[in-house]
C-alpha cells in the first residue's frame, strides 16, 4: 500500500519539516501538511491514530531525508485539521484522534444524496447496511468506518434529515 | 630565642663539628634581631652561632631542643632560610641572650648561601641523634631522652601554635593592606552622594545654570565614571556632544563603509573608531547615542536595528532589501546555504550574512531547514511552487 502512495514534492523538501517562522510561508506549509495527512490516511484506510504512532509513522518521519516533524509542530498540524473539521480528539489528553479525510457534513451529504436518488427516504437502515450492504457497493461511503459514519449521520440529524435509532441488534438510522 | 645559652664556642669532648657557614642571620620568629652577621656551626650536639664582628658573642642551642626544621627557599631580595622549631626552654636552663620570648621558632638566614648543604647536614644530625649516644657535660644535656608521650604532645602543640601565629600574622597583614582601600571607598561614596545632590539641584533649578555649564559639569561626572540619567531626560535623545560626534562619525566611517559593501555591524564601528582615536575613547553609550542622531541630522549614514537586535551602520545609499535579491540568487545557485557558507561565498562577516538571510526569510524569499545538522536556508518553494 505504502509503495503506491505518491508523496508530494514537499515531502522531499527539508524545510517542510521545520515550522516556518514567516507567517505567509507557514500558512502554505500547514496547508500542504493537512492535505498530506488526509490523503495518507485515506489511502491507508486509517481512520484513527495516536500521536505517538503519528510521530514514528513515515507520514511525519522521512527516514531517507533524515528529517522528522517535531511533536510540537505535529500538534499544530493536528489542530489545523481539527479547525477544518477533519479531526476529532478521542480523549481529553489529546493522545489519540479520529481522522476523516472528508468532513462528516460532506459524508452526510453524499449518503443523503444516495438515499434520495434511490427513493429510499422514510426507510430505515442498519449502520452495517449502509456501509457494507450490496446496494452501496458503488458508493464512496461504502466501507466507511463506524465512527465517521456516526458523525455523518449526526450531522444529518442536525439538519433534521435523519434520525439515529436503536434497533434490535444495534443502531440504525431513519431518513426523512 | 630564649632557648639559646651563652657559650665559649669551644667544642666538648665527644662533640664533633659537622659543618659551618658564614654570613648567617638569626630571626626571632619573623622578627629581625641584633644578631645579623655570624658564623653558624653545626656539631653533633649543638647549633652554635658566633658573631663575626665580636667573637665573644657566642651562643648555642642543643640539638635536642629542636622539634623539626623546614627550608624556606630564596626569593627576590630574600636569602634562603632554615626555620627551626623548638621545644619550650627547660626551667633550669642556663643564661642566654633572652630570658623569655613568645616565639617557638627561629629562622636562620643564609646571606652568603650554603643553606642547602647546611640543611642536609642538620637533617642528618637530627635523624642520627648522635648526641644521645655520646654524652657530654651536663650543661646541655637537657632534653636528652624525653618520654615519647610528653614530647609528642609538646611537639604537636608547638607546631599548632606556630601555625596559629602565622595565620594571625597573615590576617593582620591583609587587614592592614585593605585599611587604605576601605578609607578610599568611604570617600568615594561621599563624592558620589555629593555629585548626585548637585545634579538634582541642577535638574530642579534649570533656569539658573546655562546649558554649557551643565554640559561641562556632566562631562566631569562622566569622566569620573558617574553616568547621569538627567542628560537623556533634559535633552531628549541627544546632546550637542552627540550631535558633534555624529558628524565626526559620518566623516570617519564613509570610506570604511564603502570598502565593506556599505554595511558594518556597530561593534565593528566601535572598534574602528576607537582605534582611530587612540586617546579619549568613546564609550558604547556615546557611540549608540550619536548613531541614533545620524538620520535626523541628514548625514549620509544611518543606524539600523534588525529584529534580532543586531545593530548596524549603513550608507544611506545602501539598500539591504536589494542585497536580498542577490542573496536569493546565490542561495538558489547552491540549492541551500548556511550563514557561514553564505558569508564565505560573499565575503561578509557571518553576523551580517545571517542578518541578510533572515531578512530574505522575512520578505518571503527564503525558508529555513532547522535540524541537528544546523540551520540552512532554501529558496522559498512553498510560495513559488504549486
Amino acid at each position: 500500500m505504502a509503495t503506491s502512495f505518491e508523496w508530494p514534492w514537499q515531502y522531499r523538501f527539508p524545510p517542510f519539516f521545520t515550522l516556518q517562522p514567516n507567517v505567509d510561508t507557514r500558512q502554505k506549509q500547514l496547508a500542504a501538511w493537512c492535505s498530506l495527512v488526509l490523503s495518507f490516511c485515506r489511502l491507508h484506510k486509517q481512520s484513527s491514530m495516536t500521536v505517538m504512532e503519528a510521530q514514528e509513522s513515515p507520514l511525519f518521519n522521512n527516514v531517507k531525508l533524515q528529517r522528522k516533524l517535531p511533536v510540537e509542530s505535529i500538534q499544530i498540524v493536528l489542530e489545523e485539521l481539527r479547525k477544518k473539521g477533519n479531526l476529532e480528539w478521542l480523549d481529553k489528553n489529546k493522545s489519540s484522534f479520529l481522522i476523516m479525510w472528508r468532513r462528516p457534513e460532506e459524508w452526510g451529504k453524499l449518503i443523503y444524496q444516495w438515499v434520495s436518488r434511490s427513493g429510499q427516504n422514510n426507510s430505515v437502515f442498519t449502520l452495517y447496511e449502509l456501509t457494507n450492504g450490496e446496494d452501496t457497493e458503488d458508493e464512496e461511503f461504502h466501507g466507511l468506518d463506524e465512527a465517521t459514519l456516526l458523525r455523518a449521520l449526526q450531522a444529518l440529524q442536525q439538519e433534521h434529515k435523519a434520525e439515529i435509532i436503536t434497533i434490535s441488534d444495534g443502531r440504525g438510522v431513519k431518513f426523512f | 630565642m630564649d632557648r639559646f645559652v651563652w657559650t665559649s664556642g669551644l667544642l666538648e669532648i665527644n662533640e664533633t663539628l659537622v659543618i659551618q657557614q658564614r654570613g648567617v642571620r638569626i630571626y626571632d620568629g619573623e622578627e629581625k634581631i641584633k644578631f645579623d652577621a655570624g658564623t653558624l656551626l653545626l656539631s653533633t650536639h649543638r647549633l652554635i652561632w658566633r658573631d663575626q664582628k665580636n667573637h665573644e658573642c657566642c651562643m648555642a642551642i642543643p640539638l635536642s631542643q629542636i622539634v623539626f626544621i623546614e627550608e624556606q627557599s630564596a626569593g627576590i631580595g630574600k636569602s634562603a632560610k632554615i626555620v627551626v622549631h623548638l621545644h619550650p626552654a627547660p626551667p633550669n636552663k642556663e643564661l642566654g641572650p633572652f630570658q623569655s620570648c613568645k616565639n617557638s621558632y627561629i629562622k636562620l638566614s643564609f646571606k652568603e648561601h650554603g643553606q642547602i648543604e647546611f640543611y642536609r647536614r642538620l637533617s642528618e644530625e637530627m635523624t642520627q641523634r648522635r648526641w644521645e649516644n655520646m654524652p657530654v657535660s651536663q650543661s646541655f644535656q637537657t632534653n636528652r631522652g624525653p618520654q615519647p608521650g610528653r614530647i609528642r604532645a609538646v611537639g604537636i602543640v608547638g607546631i599548632e601554635r606556630k601555625l596559629e601565629e602565622k595565620r594571625k600574622e597573615t590576617d593582620k597583614n591583609i587587614s592592614e593592606a585593605f585599611e587604605d582601600l576601605s578609607k578610599l571607598m568611604v570617600k568615594a561614596k561621599e563624592m558620589v552622594e555629593l555629585s548626585k545632590s548637585i545634579a538634582n539641584k541642577i535638574k530642579d533649578k534649570q533656569g539658573d545654570i546655562t546649558e554649557d555649564e551643565t554640559i561641562r559639569f556632566k562631562s566631569y561626572l562622566l569622566s569620573m565614571g558617574i553616568a547621569n540619567p538627567v542628560t537623556r531626560e533634559t535633552y531628549g535623545s541627544g546632546t550637542q556632544y552627540h550631535m558633534q560626534l555624529a558628524k565626526q562619525l559620518a566623516g570617519i566611517l564613509q570610506a570604511p563603509l564603502e570598502e565593506r559593501g556599505g554595511i558594518m555591524s556597530l561593534t565593528e564601528v566601535y572598534c574602528l573608531v576607537n582605534r582611530a582615536r587612540g586617546m579619549e575613547l568613546l564609550s558604547p553609550e556615546d557611540l549608540v547615542n550619536a548613531c541614533k542622531m545620524l538620520e535626523a541630522l541628514k548625514l549620509p549614514l544611518r543606524l539600523r536595528v534588525f529584529d534580532s537586535g543586531v545593530m548596524v551602520i549603513e550608507l544611506q545609499s545602501h539598500k539591504e532589501e536589494e542585497m536580498v535579491a542577490s542573496a536569493l540568487e546565490t542561495v538558489s545557485e547552491k540549492g541551500s546555504l548556511t550563514s557561514e557558507e553564505f558569508a564565505k561565498l560573499v565575503g561578509m562577516s557571518v553576523l551580517l550574512a545571517k542578518e541578510r538571510l533572515l531578512l530574505a526569510e522575512k520578505m518571503g524569499h527564503l525558508c529555513r531547514d532547522d535540524s541537528v545538522e544546523g540551520l540552512r536556508f532554501y529558496p522559498n518553494l512553498f510560495m513559488t511552487q504549486s
